[in-house]
């Protein structure tokens, strides 16, 4: 059959097209703005070209939150991953119970974030905290005011805590969706139980938990009000992640041209990250179709 | 291989079952002979899965048990059972070849590479697909799948018995024939004790040497095709096989004549006195349209099949099916049936009676 040719279609991308670029395009036009010039104030601007990109590029300050930044979500993508597909596989598959769990389970998702890091803040403290008290108590110095690790520590479980969830509640959708005459082959060819993760419920998972890997690394890739509201970025540098440190050049120092420029730059790393993990995700869909 | 007995065998997916209606399976005894096919037959529903499920171990019975070889392994997990299953759906584990597919269930149970590899070789070439052996299971037609799913539960030699659950139903009909066919030919060359669940009676009647008819979680009868075909012990047999299936006119019996639609009939053979619901069942094939003989029927329409005519009669108010020779002409005249006493058998109850009034002819039937 021939295709029509009917140009006017055009016009109904219009609407989408002017709400994207009042939603998006103008606002990030704004930082572009910034990122190429120099302002002393009063809209008077003078073009900087490339030389916030450059300064910044040669800053020990960016590279170090880059590093941390990368350490923070290659943690928890390493715990919270693993222990999702573990959480996933032990949960119930019907009744009842999988009913109670599947409650608990998004519990922790539906608080909100600057709730989750008050909540951590106050339970991790040495004199009130319910956790941190109790580790002292028993002999561990733990004081995330004051520690490197003590400080980690806490973001990271905090992390782990609020989100494997989301990653156990991905795979056990996936893992529902197995028939299950294939458990019951599996029993029937003798396949271990090892052989029957690797085999069957692994490969059904794959999508979903590419999904998972990808939100997730969204999401702490860009991760700022749980680690502020515990420990502000402290001690020291120890915790400033990528968007902490970020806020702190435009708020706190006001540097407005660097800022910009370190946003966009932020922005092309997880947008360049993205079509990777989007890239890989439609392939394996390509190659299931097969 | 071996022989498997079900002694007051039944199941109900209830707690606590109450009465018989709560049971998906009902009180069964039966030795499954070593070596033989069998198909079991019956409605969707009708409890066939179940106790299929039961003997390869998936499901544990409410009551009685279940013995390999006089062994118990009611309770015995699937693996100790050493059985092979073919599910109606194919399972394949998709990230794995099709060799390592078939391979499988044998690297499982530690056969050396040797014997894995002249296995897979005779099986892949059994259902044919020597060529796609290198292939990723990922991306196959269901009919490979299914074959390679076929394949699975062959490629053990030793195993006890091979349960296939329907295992052709994604199949393209032409392709269903040849793998029956294959099937049937592995079983004379083996000798494994087949059970071949289906709802097709062809299917059934083709694949098996005794053919298990199930109804309503009850086992109606059990008995050679031919068996099925001339003696139905149950109404539902005489209805479920043929095409169309039996004639069941209600009737009064008296000695070796049946009143039917107020005309007599002769039944060729006496029968003691019958309580309950009693009807003449005939099946299509034995009754014949006459201009002279016979009792008066309408009939309503001629069904031309090719290789025969189905006329669609009624006698009195009881539709009366009559199979017809392709060469026989249906004049507008032949408005009577003559019903071959040969062919009639008498049921009270749904359930047959022998013709000396011994009593019913119960296989089967719970207490």
């Amino acid at each position: 059959m021939d295709k029509t040719t009917n140009q006017k279609a055009w016009f109904l991308v219009l609407p989408v097209l002017i709400l994207v670029a009042f939603s998006a395009v103008i606002p990030l036009m704004t930082v572009v703005n910034y990122a190429f010039q120099d302002t002393f104030g009063n809209n008077v601007f003078f073009w900087a070209g490339l030389s916030w990109f450059e300064d910044l590029l040669g800053s020990q300050r960016l590279w170090d939150a880059f590093y941390r930044q990368i350490a923070f979500s290659a943690i928890i993508l390493a715990i919270e991953v693993p222990l999702g597909i573990i959480v996933a596989l032990n949960m119930p598959k019907k009744g009842f119970w999988a009913s109670v769990c599947l409650v608990l389970m998004s519990l922790p998702l539906l608080i909100p974030w600057n709730v989750v890091g008050t909540i951590w803040q106050v339970f991790a403290r040495v004199d009130i905290g319910l956790l941190g008290y109790t580790l002292d108590a028993i002999g561990i110095e733990f004081n995330y005011t004051q520690n490197f690790w003590a400080a980690w520590i806490t973001i990271i479980v905090m992390d782990v805590w609020h989100w494997t969830s989301l990653v156990a509640l991905l795979a056990y959708a996936g893992l529902q969706s197995i028939p299950d005459a294939y458990y019951q082959a599996a029993k029937i060819d003798q396949a271990s139980r090892w052989a029957v993760f690797r085999y069957i419920e692994f490969p059904k998972m794959l999508g979903v938990l590419m999904i998972a890997i990808l939100l997730r690394f969204m999401d702490s890739f860009m991760i700022y009000t749980e680690p502020f509201v515990v420990t502000g970025g402290g001690p020291g540098n120890a915790t400033t992640l990528l968007s902490i440190d970020l806020v702190k050049m435009a708020l706190g120092q006001f540097d407005l041209g660097p800022a910009a420029a370190f946003s966009i730059m932020y922005f092309l790393v997880i947008l360049a990250v993205s079509w990777v993990f989007y890239t890989v995700m439609t392939n394996l869909d390509k190659r299931d179709a097969q | 291989m071996a022989k498997i007995t079900l002694d007051n065998l039944a199941h109900s997916y209830l707690p606590n079952p109450k009465g018989e209606d709560d049971y998906a399976l009902k009180e069964l005894n039966h030795d499954w002979t070593d070596g033989e096919a069998y198909a079991l037959l019956g409605a969707s529903g009708c409890g066939k899965s179940t106790l299929l499920n039961i003997i390869s171990g998936l499901l544990i019975p409410s009551r009685g048990r279940i013995l390999f070889d006089g062994k118990d392994v009611t309770r015995a997990p699937t693996a100790e059972r050493n059985i092979a299953q073919v599910f109606q759906f194919p399972v394949v584990y998709d990230t794995m070849t099709v060799r390592d597919n078939l391979a499988f269930p044998l690297r499982n149970r530690g056969a050396d590479a040797d014997y894995v590899a002249t296995r897979v070789n005779r099986i892949a070439q059994m259902i044919g697909m020597e060529d796609t052996l290198d292939r990723k299971a990922r991306g196959l037609t269901a009919d490979a799948k299914q074959k390679i799913s076929l394949g699975r539960g062959m490629v053990r030699e030793d195993v006890n018995a091979l349960l296939f659950d329907e295992p052709l139903t994604v199949i393209d009909p032409h392709m269903k024939w040849e793998l029956r066919t294959q099937l049937k030919s592995l079983h004379h060359e083996f000798g494994h004790t087949m059970i071949y669940v289906t709802h097709d009676q062809t299917e059934a009647l083709t694949f098996a040497d005794k053919v298990v008819v199930m109804h309503d979680g009850r086992v109606v009868q059990i008995g050679t095709p031919e068996d099925l075909f001339q003696r139905p012990a149950h109404t539902f047999v005489g209805y479920f096989i043929g095409s169309p299936g039996m004639n069941l006119l209600p009737a009064e019996v008296s000695g070796d004549t049946a009143q039917v639609a107020g005309h007599t009939l002769a039944l060729g053979q006496g029968y003691g006195p019958l309580k309950g619901k009693v009807e003449l069942g005939i099946r299509p094939e034995y009754v014949r349209l006459s201009a002279t003989d016979g009792v008066p029927v309408q009939i309503d329409r001629v069904e031309d099949v090719g290789r025969h005519k189905i006329v669609r009669a009624r006698m009195g108010d009881h539709p009366l099916n009559v199979i017809a020779d392709e060469g026989t002409a249906i004049g507008a005249d032949m408005t009577r049936a003559v019903l071959d006493p040969a062919g009639i058998n008498i049921y009270v109850n749904d359930w047959r009676v022998s013709p000396d009034g011994a009593g019913r002819n119960s296989v089967g039937e719970a207490a």
